[in-house]
């Protein structure tokens, strides 16, 4: 087991690097210099000779590995980022400095991941409850007419295009009427957690609602599987309640595949949602990325952004895996 | 049996109070319909199966996949959901009627009075508990004031008795940590951890090696004696009838087609589908090129059952009876020339006579010939 958590911590590492190196190139590499922004966002004239001017200045003229080395010594012992002209100390762990606001990008992740993962965690309490609780329930009742009413109420749900279920969502319950008066995000630091709390209320039932459908599938799945089962018959022939029998036999199986695309899902809602984020005018990283991308585009913002969305989703693959063994005797890691 | 039941049946208005009459068997199954409504049209499961099992017996009962053993075992469980089944005719254990009980009445006897094993128990047995929490867990339920220590203890017990070594430790492993035959064992104490009166088992030891299949039936025999409980064995294999049951239920294409004492029916079978089923046993004693011989064709379909005899697409000796009998009408389950207890399913006019002429010498000659023998010297 312990050696099992070791190797797999290694490879993690050594994909994570991996992943750093090819956002890294893809950006260095790209069709327009890494420099482009900064000499077009300067105010004067891009000229070729300024534009090699900045690049020197930022190190961007050596070789692709080299200049990744500097990256990742940066974010291990921090360095001295240099943008054109200005010159930049950037504390371990420095992914950079933002060609826009010139402020460490480190700074601002610390900021901005808080309702990310605020989101990412309450849209999942919504899912998991909501979308569980009705594959639970139309295994239970499945073949009835409940079974058929949540099975085509989900499919409705999911067929609304996410974008346009958000939109509706702000536009009806917090434009339109007093029922979600203030969302967004506000700080846990201002010193209003109850203020933070119903501002993200919306955007976490929102993002909840609609995927849960896809959850509210894949447990009834799962569980109308299980619920065939033999050891079900066991458990009924013991003269067990209906009730224990669906929730500590069948539950009990069915929700190992369950946790494994819910640790994948939560690793890329923690990537970023960039609809909810922007609809609901949140300021976390899926928003931060989008920005960044939008010319003049901010490197180390989206440098970032996707580094930190592989590093989520690699991690949360681990976690799956360590739980796994745990939720199921059978697998041993090893 | 030392437990009764805490919450009895309240005699409903209109129903008569199922009375138990002094020398009923303990399960008496009667005029047993199983139907299935499915997409098709409804699936004739089990089909006017009347048999019993008295306490310290054992009924066997055999056929092929399909032929409603396991529905008619179930049935007496209740464990067929009441939407998708329809079951009719009367199922007594110990002179209660249960068909037609609640579900929360029906609870009070399974896994209590009535038990059930079932075969494969690595897929019957969660594979997520310790077996110790799924023995306990059985105990618990029937017996709610015993404490978690007791239920631990009773389960323990029980895993010795069943003859797996090392109880103590083997309480706390998990079912897929046990070799085949001691998770049936398991399985069997499971069964057994609440004494039941009645105990099913379905194809206990289909899934074993021989070895182990010997085993396990003899530890059934030892605890049948020690607790004096009536056994339905469920089979397809006619050397654990032979091995085991008192009596010896047939089953064809969910119909009894014939039922009687154990060796009655292997010495003497009335039926050309048992014959088919004692042609069909390999004979390890035997020449080793002697031939086992299959039943031609396959079983009717239990949607469309034929208006006559089932098995008369298959049956060698239909011409034996006069007219189209056997393709018109069904025949009734009757005694003929070997007793009031011999009953089978079946027009020919004299069976024992074929058999002991025609597949007798077919199937063990030696047998045959002795046979002809003891027949000539007793004229």
């Amino acid at each position: 087991m312990f050696g099992y958590v070791v190797r797999r911590l290694m490879s993690s590492v050594l994909v994570i690097l991996l992943a750093s190196f090819a956002v890294f190139a893809i950006f260095y590499l790209g069709p327009s210099s890494p420099a482009q922004p900064v000499c077009e966002g300067s105010g004067r004239a891009c000229t070729p000779e300024r534009l090699a001017n900045i690049e020197k200045s930022m190190g961007l003229d050596k070789p692709v590995l080299e200049a990744y080395g500097t990256y990742m010594k940066g974010v291990v012992v921090g360095r001295d980022v240099v943008i054109g002209a200005a010159e930049y100390d950037c504390g371990a762990p420095c992914f950079g400095v933002s060609y826009g606001t010139r402020a460490q990008v480190t700074d601002e992740l610390k900021e901005r991941i808080v309702p990310t993962i605020l989101i990412a965690i309450g849209g999942s309490l919504v899912f998991l409850t909501v979308g569980v609780g009705i594959g639970i329930a139309a295994a239970a009742r499945r073949g009835t007419i409940g079974d058929r009413v949540m099975v085509s109420g989900s499919l409705l749900v999911s067929s609304v295009p996410y974008y346009l279920l958000c939109l509706l969502a702000w536009l009806y319950l917090t434009l339109k009427t007093d029922i979600f008066p203030t969302t967004g995000y506000f700080p846990l630091s201002d010193g209003d957690p109850f203020k933070t709390f119903t501002g993200l209320l919306l955007p976490c039932l929102v993002l909840g609602v609609a995927s849960s459908p896809v959850y509210a599938r894949y447990s009834r799945g799962q569980m109308v599987d299980t619920l065939g089962d033999d050891f079900i018959r066991t458990a009924k022939a013991k003269g067990l309640r209906g009730r224990t029998v669906l929730f500590k036999h069948a539950l009990r199986a069915a929700i190992v595949p369950i946790v494994t695309i819910f640790g994948l899902d939560f690793g890329t809602l923690l990537a970023g949602t960039i609809f909810t984020e922007k609809i609901f005018d949140v300021q976390g990283i899926g928003v931060w990325g989008l920005d960044a991308i939008r010319p003049p585009q901010d490197l180390p913002i989206l440098t970032v952004t996707v580094l930190i969305g592989a590093v989520f989703i690699v991690v949360s693959n681990l976690i799956v895996d360590l739980v796994y063994g745990v939720l199921d005797p059978r697998v041993r890691l090893g | 049996m030392s437990e009764t039941n805490p919450h009895p049946t309240e005699a409903k208005p209109g129903q008569a109070a199922a009375a138990s009459s002094a020398g009923e068997p303990y399960l008496v199954v009667d005029d047993l319909t199983v139907r299935f409504p499915t997409a098709d049209g409804l699936v004739q499961a089990v089909s006017n199966l009347s048999y019993s099992v008295e306490l310290g017996k054992t009924l066997g009962i055999v056929g092929e996949s399909g032929s409603g053993k396991s529905v008619s075992s179930m049935a007496v469980l209740g464990l067929h959901d009441e939407r998708s089944a329809q079951i009719s005719g009367s199922i007594r254990v110990d002179g209660k009627d249960i068909v037609g009980l609640s579900d929360a009445q029906m609870r009070q006897m399974r896994g209590n009075t009535v038990a059930m094993i079932f075969q494969d128990a690595l897929a019957a047995l969660h594979p997520f508990y310790r077996v110790g929490a799924q023995l306990t867990e059985a105990y618990r339920i029937h017996h709610p004031s015993a404490s978690k220590k007791e239920a631990r203890r009773r389960a323990v017990e029980m895993l010795d008795r069943v003859g797996i070594p090392e109880p103590q430790s083997r309480v706390d492993d998990f079912p897929h940590q046990f070799s085949g035959g001691m998770r049936q064992r398991v399985m069997i104490a499971m069964g057994l951890i609440n004494d039941p009166s009645l105990l099913i088992a379905d194809e206990p030891t289909t899934a074993l090696d021989v070895t182990v299949q010997a085993q396990i039936l003899d530890l059934l025999q030892d605890l049948q004696r020690e607790f004096n409980s009536a056994i339905i064995m469920i089979t397809h294999d006619l050397g654990v009838i032979a091995e085991m049951a008192d009596d010896v239920l047939v089953m064809y294409s969910g119909r009894a087609v014939e039922y009687g004492p154990c060796k009655e029916i292997l010495t003497h079978p009335e039926m050309p589908y048992t014959w088919g089923l004692l042609s069909s046993v390999p004979d390890v004693s035997s020449d080793i090129n002697a031939r086992m011989i299959p039943i031609p064709g396959t079983p009717p379909s239990l949607l469309h059952p034929p208006k006559g005899c089932a098995f008369e697409a298959r049956c060698n000796h239909s011409d034996k009876v006069g007219g189209d009998l056997c393709a018109t009408t069904l025949p009734d389950m009757r005694s003929g020339g070997r007793g009031q207890t011999h009953l089978k399913r079946c027009h020919l006019p004299d069976p024992d006579a074929i058999f002991l002429s025609e597949v007798l010498p077919q199937i063990a000659p030696e047998l045959a010939a002795s046979e002809s023998n003891q027949s000539s010297e007793e004229s």
